[in-house]
């Protein structure tokens, strides 16, 4: 049934579009890291217009699916004049989407951080930028770690999406495979597995990351 | 008489920490026995042994002449099955210090689960039997209240019924008026003296309350490092303790 | 109708399958999640073991290549599935795994005095689940699965692309046939989001109506 002399021939191709989903999954990330703190911004601010747009747009793109935001973004952006290929077309929407999660992580661990620290750096007369940056966000990251570390584990089983649009990761060239030869069986199952290694592997990578952010806060204090 | 619960040198451990040692203890029947002591002698373990909410490292417990842990199988004793280990725990009822009200039913369905449920009586039975114990606790307007609908000396009372309805032989009170801003402990009290002194349950008493505990004990025993100390009427405990560490512990609890 | 509204009864046609699917998988996620999450309490190491493996597995990989190897990669070892079967199955599969999380959460979060309480008052273990933790911990766990329920809303729209017409795949078809990109597009996310919306109100709905009565935060 399972036909291994296949299965271990087709996996270089299969290896090679992986670093596909990987460079999608790190772009995506860090689309997502950076913009998610603009919306947490946002939404603090005081201008209420601001605040409220920012709410709206976070609760409207964590709402509908990653599969229709990346079409919009296919179709619609070339009418608007601009012309990315399906990888870049693809990471703008997955950073995009994911910009919506990771703005909930940076809000939640923002208030978490205690009043108390805001009002010793007003004391200080520290501006709101240098509150942020020196007082505020470091003792709010660490503790986000862990929720934004799963969202990278999520990101990387959301890629295939992007099979839709031809790019050519690791399900797409699976889906090739399976068209070419007839059997599906062993490039889905093989992807299935290097799915589950990949998972494994950030999974651990987080909690390494965890720990090693927690013994450096400890000795601080 | 033979006793109602028997414990011979029963020991716990949790980890390196010996609670219990070497604990020997009887209780008649219908006897109200005190358990006074400092935190931390044993006391409460006490009644979660006898409740089967722990198991002794070592020692017999007895219940109404059944031992908790073993059973008698062809002439032999042998671990206690779950069969055996339900019946004798039937016949024992434990009131805790923070109530344990299950919070999604209302007081009525709170005293009625156990009568429906273990003892087998019909949802009519089982109610009529609920209201007549909520009566008697003085809460029969309070019947269809839910518990964060009620102040924790309702709550407590409440818990008191729930224990009842269930038939117990034994009912254990785990320092149950601790947990109560002070002027909802006499409400507690009351119901406890009422059934000290009106029914012929036999109650063990774990309580920081001295005088309630001088007032309507049969007898009081004075728990320290996991051990009985001294063992004796209130009027002895009380006013004439045998043992230093007995003097020096109420000196302590008087003068606070 | 006026433009874009035209194109609405189309698409709405397809809304329905969306639900059919949404409603179909949840039942799915829900029996897996409620078996896999008590199966990791269990006290027996066979059930745990395996309960763990299911979630693992499933929360491990990618839905979408799930929902593909039901369909294409399942007839090659003799299990042929229709694509709607497919669908939920996998769909349910997928989330179930991570609804296994929140039962395990949701019962471990009942306090302990509870647990005590119904042994005390000589309850089976059956009993006291059946009466006592479970209702409580249904009333935790409704908020995450909630949630939950909305990833399953959206993972529908994998479906369409093992050609189930629901929501998206008409939205693709209607492109193709209309290249009215940007209202296509904008109305499938304007429909999601009112079905996750009506979603999130009907489980706080449900949330108010199970909790009655009950203080809410960690009762004793």
């Amino acid at each position: 049934m399972f036909d291994w002399a296949f299965a271990l021939r087709i996996l270089p191709d299969l290896l090679r579009a992986l670093r596909v989903t990987v460079q999608a999954t790190v772009f995506g990330m860090v689309l997502a890291l950076a913009l998610g703190l603009a919306w947490a911004l946002a939404r603090r601010s005081v201008s209420g217009p601001i605040s409220w747009s920012a709410a709206w747009f976070v609760e409207f793109v964590r709402s509908t699916p990653l599969l229709v935001q990346v079409y919009f973004l296919f179709y619609v952006l070339p009418g608007v004049g601009l012309r990315l290929n399906p990888f870049l077309t693809g990471v703008l929407a997955i950073g995009l989407h994911y910009s919506a999660y990771t703005s909930e992580v940076y809000r939640a661990g923002i208030e978490g951080v205690p009043r108390g620290q805001w009002e010793a750096a007003t004391a200080l007369n520290l501006s709101h930028f240098h509150t942020l940056r020196h007082v505020v966000l470091p003792q709010a990251i660490p503790p986000m770690v862990p929720a934004l570390g799963n969202y990278l584990v999520a990101m990387f089983k959301d890629t295939p999406m992007l099979s839709a649009i031809t790019v050519l990761e690791v399900l797409q060239t699976a889906k090739i495979i399976g068209a070419e030869t007839f059997r599906y069986l062993e490039p889905l199952t093989l992807v299935g597995a290097l799915f589950l290694a990949l998972s494994l592997c950030s999974a651990a990578l987080i909690r390494w990351l965890e720990r090693r952010l927690v013994l450096r806060t400890a000795e601080r204090l | 008489m033979k006793p109602i619960v028997r414990l011979r040198k029963v020991n716990k451990s949790y980890g390196d920490l010996r609670v219990l040692r070497d604990l020997d203890i009887e209780v008649a029947p219908g006897e109200c026995l005190a358990v006074i002591g400092p935190s931390g002698s044993g006391k409460s373990t006490l009644l979660r042994l006898l409740m089967t909410l722990e198991r002794p490292d070592s020692g017999l417990i007895e219940v109404d002449g059944d031992p908790l842990w073993e059973m008698e199988r062809g002439g032999r004793q042998v671990p206690a099955d779950e069969r055996h280990l339900r019946r004798v725990r039937g016949k024992v009822g434990m009131v805790f210090q923070h109530f344990n009200l299950f919070p999604h039913m209302k007081a009525l369905e709170n005293v009625a689960l156990a009568p429906m449920r273990v003892l087998g009586l019909s949802r009519r039975e089982a109610e009529a039997r609920g209201r007549e114990l909520l009566g008697m606790v003085g809460l029969e307007g309070k019947v269809d209240a839910y518990p964060a609908q009620l102040s924790g000396g309702q709550k407590q009372r409440v818990a008191i019924a729930r224990a009842l309805a269930a038939q117990p032989r034994v009912m254990l009170f785990d320092e149950v008026t601790s947990a109560l801003d002070p002027e909802l402990v006499g409400e507690v009290l009351n119901v406890l003296r009422q059934l000290a002194q009106d029914t012929d349950m036999t109650m063990i008493v774990v309580t920081h309350e001295m005088n309630f505990a001088r007032e309507i004990a049969d007898r009081v025993a004075f728990f320290d490092h996991g051990r009985v100390v001294e063992d004796d009427t209130p009027d002895v405990i009380f006013a004439n303790p045998q043992h230093e560490r007995t003097r020096e512990f109420l000196r302590a609890v008087i003068e606070v | 109708m006026p433009r874009p509204l035209d194109l609405l009864p189309f698409l709405l046609s397809g809304a329905v399958v969306t639900v059919e699917l949404t409603a179909g998988a949840a039942g799915v996620a829900c029996v897996a999640a409620f078996l896999a999450g008590l199966g990791r309490l269990s006290r027996r190491r066979p059930v745990r073991w395996l309960a763990g493996t299911y979630v693992e597995a499933f929360r491990g990989t990618s839905a979408l290549v799930q929902l593909f190897w039901a369909y294409f990669a399942l007839p090659l070892v003799g299990v042929s599935l229709d694509a709607m079967t497919a669908g939920v199955l996998a769909l349910g599969l997928n989330t179930g795994a991570y609804g296994a999380e929140v039962v395990r959460g949701a019962v471990r979060a009942v306090p302990q005095g509870q647990h005590e309480a119904a042994l005390a008052l000589n309850l089976t273990n059956a009993q006291k689940m059946r009466y006592v933790i479970l209702p409580q911990a249904l009333v935790a766990a409704l908020p995450p699965a909630g949630n939950l329920l909305i990833e399953m809303l959206k993972n529908t729209s994998l479906v369409s692309l093992i050609t189930i017409s629901e929501l998206t795949f008409r939205g693709q078809t209607l492109r193709a046939e209309t290249l009215r990109t940007v209202e296509i597009f904008g109305l499938l996310l304007v429909v999601y989001f009112l079905l996750a919306l009506l979603i999130t109100s009907g489980v706080r709905a449900l949330e108010r109506r199970l909790s009655f009565g009950m203080d809410r935060g960690g009762g004793r």
